[in-house]
């Protein structure tokens, strides 16, 4: 009994870190709907900061607990300015670019502050010498408990407290409640949306670095603390329903307690636990434990979705100049292009089949990686256990992928909006976690190896028309596809459900029917990947890998059919020019990632489409 | 858009370019240098640092057969598959002789595999895992490190001695970890059979629950502990053991912990009387490693980490097989390196022509806090050779075509 009481309030202190992020995080999406990837990065911020800041108010004043309080909130208020000066200097410039597009700038301010961090405070982790205060522990139940945790324990109730205090007694708060409902009609209402939304992203942003510094005396300052929160946040802010402040505090306990208990039952259930819990809970409630179905009748700033009209014949012919040189590149170009236009073709197919579900569907997956890796894995398996040659396997990589896709599509598919999206992430990571702990059957992280193409497709060029025929033929299909009778009653499901289940359309099984068809396709491709690479790995189905796919479809273009199609090239091939050219390539994809967006908020197939149609007259859509 | 596309295109034909093929003669040997190094920087700065000074050290005596050496490094972002296509870029466009370098062991593991498919020389530097050169170990690949196997073994002859008879475990939920634990358990256990372990702990990587893990394995009561957490982890994890006064009165038995790159991030809370592998760069005062002390404080005004000597020694081991068969021809290559003996500051070291695992060893010690700082005591050098399995049982793991 005296360790189910310790642990339970252990796991009450990491509640309270967990909370003050996760806050943060469900603040800004509530108001802003921005999905905000550089949240962690704002946690791994107060952190460094914090560190900064307190050892030089213990250099100046001695090591004293209200100096460690003082520079606590410090970190935070600095790095709520960062956040401001981001929202003010690039976020506020693309609000009315679609759903979903800033998360693209977001990504990159990720990757900025990586290497910004990197360059300020160097490589090695920073830990916060503690006093002895900070050491200090009181005994509970014959065992020691670190007061600093029983500390924590309160902090968490305690800003739940200012927050609700906040939201409910400041004019400031019930704007930002009132936005959170229905943003357009505060905006109609005259408050000046600028100065609300800035005040909401300081305020989260604030709350991150709060967290940052708060658990700084119990780890260091590292840089792998920005990507290792991020998921558990979003997890949270999905658990607890988006937007909801009192929700995200019910899941930081949920998931803090299950957490301390779980690896005590089941230790090696570390890697998925809080994905399960997500997945539970969001079958059971769709909209998270305190959440509300999402206002989408009216989606972000009045616009509707576009029409899709079939590629102008030029942009046919421009598209199939490009496929003969690819496919010509055998005879004037190197070995090591003749790769990279491999992973080109593959991830044009990738992206392709995302934005099947994305655009049309108006679905979208954080977790589309799954598929792309369950077709490699699909293929190494029958390479591992049956002997498969290449060619069945590239038969069963699409139908191993669309099998999964039924099984979680019958599930995802009831659900809508970010909350479907998560679903979509926690699935991604069950199956990731399945290749990585599995080992007898997937060989763990070391993935399985000696993946490679039958003799005849052994050599490059070869492997390079094969691709291109099965990768470039798939992408046409989908886009044949989205202008079949499916793809129109597919976009009628996603403009007006009402309307379209009205005449007759069955808007779960047709979403169903383009989720699985999605996924076959990114099997499709994840084979065509494992045959190129020889080897199989989890990392193919992690999370970086389905945010590859999204920043592929959004930077191209959601609202055109091309758009995955530049997208995929344009964004693998930045990555693989930067990658190879700087040792600071994450500052610098961030950078030009940030510019792309800033520059074209449509995407860029989408900005071209836009000026294509102007000078035509087109109505604007 | 057609611009758009064609720009993209375009631009990677650039890139992708061949290079010319260079004439032999004073053109300098090229090795090519995959790590990850945006990922891990804590380890592979200093490593980096290290086989530069390595580089210039050979370039100014004269270089190797006349020729000088050239390193043409790339990040891999921690990812196998662009570690492979790196790889390729490498040899196909760079030209290079050689491919060196990985720090993760799955990427090991794919560079290892797709060296064999172009059947090109892969000295793995720093990957840990024991397939490497056993299970997957192939004709093209040699490993530097002292595998996992190498460094539990070393632990467990240690964790032998100890009267600590009830056992716990924390490792991180990978392969490193795993095998960490599961060859320190078979060694142990067949060492001293009165030996039980009560109870494991698997936090994922970067994401440990440190309070709940230190109560959970204090509520086993064990007698020791073998921990194989490393970076922020270990960081988390001592703090709350610490307070929670898990190490108190127990024996602690831990993997790697002695390197500075994990050391000294503690700092002042380092606990004392672990059983560690490590590097006691400070201590160590053979003739060998003063001279590569100094010329790393001279050239770089800081203090070598462990990956500072793997980088090193990965760049010596290279240039003495060149120098050895006189070619850089990666089939003579191979001859080159089986049973070279080359001179580490660890002391001299033998990569085995059995396995292709060279035989550098590890520091072996006891952790102490000196001026606030950890540091190791009453540390031995443990050479790598008498921590490998027999060489028969090695025959059986390894593939009979390696």
């Amino acid at each position: 009994m005296d360790f189910v009481l310790i642990q339970f309030l252990t796991g009450l202190a990491n509640a309270s870190a967990l909370f003050l992020i996760a806050s943060g995080l469900t603040v800004i999406f509530g108001v802003t709907r921005i999905v905000n990837f550089a949240h962690g990065s704002f946690y791994m911020l107060g952190a460094y900061l914090a560190w900064t800041i307190i050892r030089a108010f213990w250099e100046w004043g001695g090591r004293e607990p209200w100096l460690f309080v003082a520079g606590v909130l410090a970190a935070a208020v600095a790095v709520g300015l960062v956040g401001v000066a981001i929202e003010m200097t690039l976020l506020r410039r693309i609000y009315r670019a679609p759903e979903l597009f800033q998360l693209l700038a977001t990504f990159g301010v990720v990757l900025i502050i990586q290497d910004a961090t990197l360059a300020l405070w160097g490589p090695e982790d920073l830990p916060l010498p503690r006093p002895r205060w900070l050491r200090a522990f009181i005994e509970i139940a014959g065992s020691r408990f670190p007061q600093y945790d029983l500390i924590l324990v309160f902090v968490g109730p305690a800003v739940l407290g200012l927050l609700w205090l906040l939201f409910h007694r400041t004019r400031f708060g019930i704007l930002v409640r009132a936005a959170t409902q229905d943003r357009e009609m505060v905006a109609a209402l005259g408050v000046d949306q600028r100065k609300l939304f800035s005040g909401v992203f300081f305020l989260g942003s604030a709350l991150a670095g709060l967290g940052g510094a708060l658990v700084l005396p119990s780890q260091s300052a590292n840089l792998q603390m920005d990507l290792a929160i991020i998921a558990e946040a979003f997890v949270v802010v999905v658990v607890g329903g988006m937007g909801s402040v009192p929700g995200a505090f019910l899941a930081s306990l949920l998931i803090a307690e299950v957490q301390a208990f779980g690896i005590v039952l089941v230790p090696k259930i570390t890697l998925v636990l809080v994905f399960l819990v997500m997945a539970v809970v969001l079958m059971l409630r769709p909209y998270g434990l305190l959440g509300k179905p999402q206002a989408h009748a009216r989606p972000g700033s009045g616009m509707v979705e576009p029409v899709l009209r079939p590629a102008p014949a030029i942009l046919g012919w421009a598209g199939l100049a490009v496929l003969l040189a690819a496919a010509s590149a055998p005879f004037w170009a190197g070995a090591y292009a003749l790769t990279v236009l491999v992973e080109l073709a593959v991830f044009v197919l990738f992206a392709a089949s995302l934005h099947l579900m994305m655009g049309p569907g108006g679905v979208v997956s954080f977790g589309h990686a799954a598929y792309f890796g369950l077709g490699a894995y699909g293929a190494a398996l029958g390479l591992r256990f049956l002997a498969l040659p290449m060619e069945a396997g590239l038969v069963l990589a699409p139908l191993f992928a669309g099998l999964f896709g039924v099984l979680f599509g019958l599930f995802v598919v009831r659900l809508s909006g970010v909350y479907l999206a998560m679903l979509t992430l926690a699935f991604a990571q069950i199956v990731w976690a399945a290749t990585f702990q599995w080992v007898d059957v997937t060989g763990g992280d070391n993935g399985i190896l000696g993946v490679w193409p039958s003799p005849w497709a052994a050599d490059k060029a070869v492997y390079l028309w094969l691709t291109l025929a099965l990768a470039i033929g798939a992408t046409l299909l989908l886009r044949r596809m989205i202008f079949s009778p499916f793809g129109y009653a597919l976009r009628a499901a996603r403009d007006s459900e009402l309307r379209a289940e009205a005449i007759g359309l069955d808007a779960a099984r047709l979403r169903l029917a383009a989720f699985v068809i999605a996924a076959a396709s990114a099997g499709l491709a994840g084979g065509l990947y494992a045959y190129a690479k020889g080897s199989v790995f989890p990392t193919y189905i992690s999370i970086p890998k389905s945010v590859d796919a999204l920043l592929m479809v959004l930077l191209g273009g959601v609202q055109t059919v091309t758009g995955p199609i530049v997208g995929a090239l344009a964004f693998h091939g930045l990555f693989v020019g930067i990658l190879q050219a700087t040792a600071y390539w994450r500052a610098a994809l961030g950078g030009v990632i940030v510019l792309l967006v800033l520059a074209f908020p449509l995407g860029i197939a989408g900005f071209a489409r836009a000026r294509w149609e102007r000078a035509r007259g087109f109505e604007a859509a | 858009m057609r611009l758009t596309r064609r720009g993209v295109l375009a631009a990677s034909a650039t890139l992708a370019a061949p290079a010319l093929l260079r004439a032999q003669g004073t053109q300098p040997i090229r090795i090519g240098e995959i790590n990850s190094y945006t990922t891990l920087p804590a380890f592979t700065v200093p490593y980096r640092n290290g086989w530069q000074l390595r580089v210039e050290q050979i370039n100014a005596a004269g270089g190797v057969l006349g020729r000088p050496l050239e390193v043409i490094w790339r990040d891999d972002a921690g990812r196998p598959q662009d570690a492979v296509r790196l790889a390729g870029e490498l040899l196909d466009n760079e030209r290079v002789d050689v491919l060196a370098g990985t720090f993760f062991s799955h990427v090991g593991l794919a560079v290892a595999d797709f060296a064999l498919q172009r059947k090109r020389l892969f000295v793995a530097s720093e990957p840990l895992t024991d397939a490497l050169v056993w299970e997957k170990g192939n004709r093209y690949t040699f490993r530097l490190r002292p595998s996992t196997y190498m460094q539990a073994a070393m632990l467990v002859e240690e964790a032998a001695k100890l009267p600590a008879k009830r056992w716990v475990t924390v490792a991180p939920n990978y392969e490193y970890g795993q095998s960490a634990v599961r060859w320190f358990r078979q060694l142990l256990q067949a060492k001293r059979p009165d030996v039980e372990f009560v109870a494991e702990q698997w936090p994922a990587l970067g994401r440990i629950d440190a309070g709940a893990t230190v109560q959970a394995l204090a509520q086993a009561r064990p007698e020791g502990i073998y921990n194989v957490t490393f970076g922020p982890d270990l960081t988390n994890f001592v703090r709350q053991g610490n307070t929670r006064g898990l190490f108190e009165r127990r024996t602690v038995v831990s993997l790697l912990t002695g390197e500075p790159e994990y050391l000294d991030p503690l700092a002042e809370e380092t606990p004392e009387g672990w059983i560690v592998t490590g590097y006691p760069w400070d201590q160590i005062n053979t003739p060998e490693h003063v001279a590569f002390r100094d010329a790393y404080r001279a050239r770089f005004n800081d203090y070598p980490r462990l990956g500072t000597v793997v980088g090193y020694d990965t760049i010596t081991a290279i240039a003495d097989a060149i120098a050895r068969v006189g070619t850089t021809d990666n089939e003579r290559l191979i001859e080159g390196l089986r049973d070279l003996r080359f001179q580490s500051p660890f002391g001299p070291v033998l990569f085995r022509a059995l396995d292709h695992q060279s035989t550098l060893g590890a520091y072996v010690g006891k952790t102490a806090l000196r001026n606030n700082r950890g540091t190791m005591v009453e540390w031995r050098y443990a050479d790598g050779k008498d921590y490998l399995p027999p060489d028969d049982e090695v025959r059986r793991m390894r593939p009979q075509s390696a």
